[in-house]
């Protein structure tokens, strides 16, 4: 049994292709969505009577859900594929390290790009503890979220081409986490990037929304660049792009040496590792690479969920985890690993806390927690080799995973949350909203265990996590970073509660209209709610068995057991405070700060002004400084010289034309005054 | 009657067919005068032949293949001239310059 499941494994990845193409070619348009359709049935029967254009309109509806029910069709037969597979491979893998001690099974493996003899690119299917579980939490959440958008994409006009590209992106993202080698991640590295590109510009009549999908583009490429570098890199000096290969000391040995790149001394190891990051570094969108992540929420509710908050933006982190026996290695790479991602991690807190926009919120949300598993992967490294000699704690690579797994639950609610906000509203600004609660209970009671969570309040899946990478900063002996990891997560508790108090308590500050929880969209949050609350029992299995195979890690760490007591203890100051500033559901309060703090505030809400220096720097450094003289040379002085040869052309042609003048007796004396010479200087 | 004279007056009807040729604007008077460059040559054809060939056959057949052939020429071209006038109804050769660059 699990050897057929394990053989058919492709299936992950056909599946959600399929019902892409199905979906896109097919049924998408055989069925046109109800909004379409009543425009259509508008402009053809005008006489009619409103009665028959109800009816054919009811009749249309039910197929114009296909597209969507069949979406979740496929997704539900991932998921329950992915569950068999886990299982599979819980009993085949894991519970017998005597046969693979790596916990790595490589399910199958094709040749796909014959480079050389001895080069070869493979497609193929790798399963390790990091794969599974995103396997698992990609085809859940994939389920989830498709269930969901039936229910909020009911009445756009792009529902079909919606579930197709959804689609689309569960196949990318799967076909990223399984792969087995450094460039089969980067072909579907870069579908992901497509996809996200497509579905943030899905409304594609809002100017803003194709600015942000651009802007979200051109950012990862700009990343993506130097991924590519870095992978020709590696792969030249190993000559394999197998991550078994990579991750072998002897390809870190190979690549530990030190060349001149003019007179600048480089370690080949670290400039290899680090390009490669460059890659997460803009996909998980760090600092200063962060900008396209909050323009990004233009894109529907579902896509800002399932693919800017739980699975696409943690490829970065994925990616490292994959990669980690080499980064391991590198001197220095992870230190900017950590420092970015504590960096990111504070910076974003920051400034979630002044914006009013929902989704704006929850995207610095998720760029903090980015921050925080990336600052978690970089503290495996123990400051200083630590007294043990091994260098490395196991638990920076688990909590970073752990973390990825609760973060993808409950930030993806939260989204979902926030969209039902969105659509009960009709705005995003949190000045709004207010006194939901009465009218929307289940959101606000599932919301509320997602913000807990995410808070870091004992029992909840974010305690367990953020619990275990503070830890394990403190094992390692990064104070700093454990103390800017302490510091934002109450930073978290305070912005997340002020979003939840604001929100649904107090009174309503805008007007309300039939706001209703729809049944799809209520049905995919509380579902959430289980594995919110419930993913803390992982615990221990993610610290016992989620670790990079192949390192020697320091055992018998302290474990402080006051760590849990003061992580709870900042989340829940964070918490009381927002309950004493928005807990009445008011402004007033939080207004007098506002004008204390002055010029502070309006910096950290206009985002310390990242967005203008970029612009600043392009527009006005590089676009006029570089490109408007690079401009001048290329129209004045290379196209000038071609454009002189065309002259000089020209005027000659301009005077042979002069001898062709139409007369016949003109080409006849010419005729005989030639033979006349030819005679002359033949004699 | 010498060789010489044939040959001076061959060359002074290709003159005179020449300066016609170049000067005439009527197209018919062209074409007389291509006619005329013709038989100047045809003369010359028929004088060498008789004064210095042995067989003087050679040289007699090849002015009747080129009247033969200038017939031909004759026929084709005033058949291109006639349909000429049709379309212009006249044939100065100065205001036929559709062809020039």
């Amino acid at each position: 049994m699990a050897e057929i499941i394990f053989t058919h494994s492709y299936l992950l990845l056909i599946l959600p292709f399929l019902s892409f193409v199905v979906i896109a070619f097919g049924l998408a348009r055989k069925y046109p969505s109800p909004a379409k359709l009543d425009k259509t049935l508008r402009c053809q029967d005008q006489t009619s009577t409103s009665q028959k254009t109800q009816k054919s309109a009811v009749d249309f509806d039910k197929g114009s859900k296909l597209p969507g029910q069949f979406a979740i069709l496929m997704a539900a037969l991932n998921v329950l594929y992915s569950l068999g597979l886990a299982t599979a491979y819980y009993q085949h893998v894991l519970s017998r390290p005597e046969l693979y001690p790596n916990r790595t099974l490589i399910c199958f493996d094709l040749a796909w790009l014959n480079f050389s003899p001895g080069l070869t690119a493979n497609m193929g299917i790798y399963l390790d503890p990091i794969s599974m579980m995103m396997i698992v939490v990609i085809t859940v959440i994939s389920l989830l979220v498709n269930i969901y958008s039936i229910g909020y994409m009911k009445d756009d006009p792009g529902f079909g081409r919606f579930f197709a590209l959804m689609s689309m992106f569960s196949f990318s993202m799967l076909g990223l986490v399984v792969s087995s080698n450094i460039l089969q991640m980067f072909v579907f590295w870069e579908l992901v990037g497509m996809s996200s590109y497509a579905l943030i510009g899905f409304w594609y009549e809002k100017p803003t929304a194709v600015a942000a999908s651009k802007k979200a583009f051109i950012v990862t490429r700009f990343a993506d660049a130097f991924f590519l570098i870095g992978i020709l890199l590696v792969s030249f000096l190993a000559k394999s792009f197998d991550f078994q290969t990579l991750n072998l000391p002897e390809t870190a040995a190979t690549l530990n040496q030190v060349i001149l790149i003019g007179p600048v001394p480089v370690n080949l190891l670290t400039l290899a590792t680090l390009l490669i990051f460059a890659g997460g570094w803009g996909k998980s969108a760090m600092f200063p690479l962060h900008i396209w992540l909050p323009d990004a929420m233009e894109g529907p509710t579902p896509v800002s969920s399932i693919i800017h908050s739980a699975t696409m933006v943690v490829a970065g982190v994925f990616l490292t985890a994959r990669m980690f026996p080499l980064f391991s290695e590198a001197v220095g790479t992870l230190a900017v690993v950590q420092f970015i991602g504590a960096f990111t991690a504070i910076f974003a807190a920051i400034i979630a806390i002044t914006q009013r926009d929902i989704k704006r919120i929850l995207a610095f949300s998720t760029l903090s927690q980015l921050g925080y598993m990336l600052f978690s992967l970089g503290a495996a490294k123990i400051s200083l080799g630590g007294e043990s000699g091994a260098g490395l704690n196991s638990l920076g690579y688990s909590a970073a995973m752990y973390h990825v797994f609760t973060h993808a639950f409950f930030k993806c609610m939260l989204f979902l949350g926030a969209g039902s906000l969105i659509h009960a509203v009709h705005s995003n600004d949190l000045m709004s909203m207010g006194g939901l609660k009465r009218l929307m209970p289940k959101t606000y009671w599932s919301l509320l265990a997602a913000c807990l969570a995410i808070g870091g309040i004992f029992p909840f899946s974010g305690f367990w996590s953020k619990d275990a990478i503070l830890l394990a900063a403190l094992q390692s002996g990064h104070y700093i970073t454990f103390g800017v990891g302490l510091v934002t997560g109450g930073l978290t508790a305070f912005y997340m509660f002020r979003f939840f108090f604001l929100a649904f308590h107090g009174e309503a500050r805008s007007e309300l209209h039939d706001v209703y929880e729809d049944p799809w969209m209520t049905f995919s949050i509380v579902a959430l709610t289980i594995p919110t609350l419930g993913a803390g029992l992982l615990e221990h299995f993610f610290a016992g068995q989620v670790v990079a195979s192949g390192l020697a890690y320091a055992d018998h760490l302290a474990h402080p057991s006051w760590l849990p007591v003061i992580a709870s203890l900042v989340g829940i100051s964070g918490i009381a405070l927002a309950w004493w500033l928005y807990g009445h559901g008011r402004t007033d309060k939080a207004e007098e700060w506002r004008q204390r703090f002055g010029p502070v505030y309006l910096l950290v809400q206009n985002k310390f002004y990242i967005d203008e220096i970029y612009l600043f720097i392009t527009h006005r450094i590089i676009f006029q400084g570089i490109a408007t003289p690079v401009k001048w040379f290329d129209r004045n002085i290379v196209d000038g010289a071609m454009n002189l040869c065309g002259w000089i052309l020209h005027l000659g042609g301009k005077a042979v034309r002069l001898a062709q003048n139409g007369q016949l007796q003109f080409y006849l004396g010419v005729t005989v005054l030639g033979l006349a010479v030819l005679l002359f200087l033949g004699s | 009657m010498t060789l010489s004279h044939f040959v001076i007056l061959s060359l002074m009807l290709c003159a005179v067919g020449v300066y016609g040729v170049l000067t005439r604007r009527n197209l018919i008077g062209i074409l007389l005068s291509v006619e005329v460059i013709l038989n100047g040559a045809n003369l010359n054809f028929a004088a060498f032949a008789h004064f210095r060939a042995s067989d003087p056959t050679a040289g007699a057949i090849f002015p009747i293949f080129v009247m033969a052939v200038s017939a031909c020429e004759m026929a084709v071209a005033l058949a291109i001239i006639i349909s000429m006038y049709r379309r212009k109804k006249r044939l100065d050769v100065y205001s036929l310059e559709e062809l020039n660059g």
